[in-house]
């Protein structure tokens, strides 16, 4: 499948962000309760439903121009940790794809890299510590080996990166948290899906739901 | 010279109640809070820290328009105060938050964010700016209240003695607390501001006489003896400025 990932798809990309946030709201509640404080899927809600109130004041001319406007919104909307963390993800991802007006698979991988470079910065996390570092990770892997490998199909670098986060959110399930709110639940941590990775799979399966 | 300061808390009564609290001990220091969401919710708002941060540039220049004084070439940032802004914030997001924020402004020079308690920090950070310290003296003044633990001990842990009080002092005085309260935070807040803007290491029975909550851990009352020790080109001045507060009661009966 050829798909330009242009400003359409990154606008369409967003929107069904907000449409997947809006639908597992609840679940990303659950998740919190259970292992943080349950404010993870209203946070994400509302900061995604800000982001398409903003998409639609406001034309972004490029894919860039569209996540920085994203990263200013989430960071100012959301109010937990979850705000700063996605913003800056957006941010560096922005910042990676400058002025580009489509985004080719080398492009795409580069920018996730720099999206997952800047959530690590930021929360000072690494894989295996139960965050959305551990989807963003092989998220990263998987891209770049999809682009390095896959005669520039840019399509199959989206679909990787999403099956790699999704399956790194599952291997969240058994870990034991060491950072953020979890971490002061030590062992009882285990056995719950950590909800930022959850919802880091989220975005990047709504990335490749934009281009379908 | 006017520092400017910015408070970034997920509750916005505690940003404006943390402002109002330091802006007692430091009139004419430009503090700023940025606490809350957009919405009024319990969290952080980059929209808010960058609004206060533009903001702490457009008033501490308005203040420091008739001043000469610039301490390192001129270099006038995007945001935060033109001679520098010190940020304070609580809880892991904030910082997070804070942080975005300079990320944002591509790294505007002369804007810090303080690695310190909030509400200590704060205030200490605000009486250094009165005082007339430079950006890097107030984040250390705001950074400096963590230490009470970690500073030297007779165990020979934390970060040790300063150096400077190897030699022995260039200027010494004895004065006795003559004031009811005696050493109190205004009281405090006097001097470790006054000392903060000159160039001079001052110890006060052996605490650093620049630091406001450091002098006040000394708990003395009416009738102590402060034994001051000052290094540097003004130690006799500082001196003389401890002396002359202490035996003036600070002002107060």
């Amino acid at each position: 499948m050829t798909v330009a990932l242009d400003v359409n798809w990154a606008v369409k990309w967003l929107t069904l962000c907000a449409q997947a946030m809006a639908e597992h709201r609840v679940e990303l509640i659950e998740l919190d309760r259970a292992i943080g404080d349950s404010d993870h899927g209203e946070n994400m809600d509302r900061g995604f439903q800000a982001v398409l109130a903003k998409l639609g004041e406001a034309e972004p001319e490029t894919p860039g121009a569209a996540l920085k406007m994203t990263a200013m919104t989430l960071m100012s909307k959301v109010g937990g940790a979850a705000g700063p963390l996605y913003g800056t993800a957006f941010l560096r991802a922005a910042t990676a794809l400058g002025d580009s007006a489509e985004i080719d698979a080398a492009a795409w991988a580069g920018a996730l890299a720099a999206a997952r470079d800047g959530i690590v910065a930021r929360g000072k996390a690494e894989p295996g510590d139960k965050t959305m570092v551990d989807a963003w990770t092989p998220a990263v892997d998987a891209a770049r080996a999809a682009a390095d490998g896959g005669n520039g199909d840019v399509f199959g670098v989206l679909v990787a990166a999403a099956e790699a986060a999704e399956a790194g959110a599952v291997s969240t399930d058994p870990m034991v948290a060491r950072k953020g709110r979890a971490s002061y639940l030590g062992e009882r941590s285990a056995g719950h899906r950590d909800p930022g990775a959850a919802s880091s799979a989220l975005i990047l399966r709504a990335a490749v739901g934009a281009a379908a | 010279m006017t520092v400017s300061i910015v408070v970034v808390s997920h509750s916005e009564k505690i940003a404006d109640g943390a402002v109002e609290l330091a802006a007692q001990m430091a009139p004419d220091v430009v503090i700023l809070p940025a606490g809350g969401t957009d919405d009024g919710r319990i969290g952080t708002s980059l929209e808010k820290v960058l609004g206060a941060l533009e903001q702490a540039r457009a008033k501490a220049g308005d203040q420091s328009g008739g001043q000469a004084g610039d301490q390192s070439g001129g270099r006038r940032s995007a945001a935060g105060g033109p001679d520098g802004t010190v940020v304070l914030t609580d809880l892991g997001s904030a910082v997070m938050t804070a942080e975005s924020a300079l990320e944002f402004l591509e790294n505007p020079g002369g804007v810090l964010i303080a690695d310190a308690p909030l509400v200590e920090g704060l205030v200490a950070a605000a009486v250094a700016a009165q005082g007339g310290a430079d950006v890097q003296a107030v984040r250390r003044a705001a950074e400096g209240v963590r230490s009470p633990a970690a500073q030297p001990g007779p165990d020979g842990q934390g970060p040790g003695p300063e150096p400077v009080s190897s030699a022995p002092p260039d200027c010494t005085g004895d004065f006795e607390l003559v004031n009811q309260a005696g050493m109190h935070a205004r009281p405090a807040a006097k001097v470790a501001g006054g000392l903060a803007s000159l160039d001079a290491e001052v110890t006060i029975n052996g605490v650093d006489g620049a630091s406001m909550t450091g002098l006040m851990t000394l708990g003395a009352g009416k009738g102590t003896v402060l034994h001051v020790e000052a290094w540097g080109v003004d130690a006799e001045r500082a001196v003389e400025y401890v002396g002359g507060l202490v035996e003036a009661g600070f002002g107060e009966p």
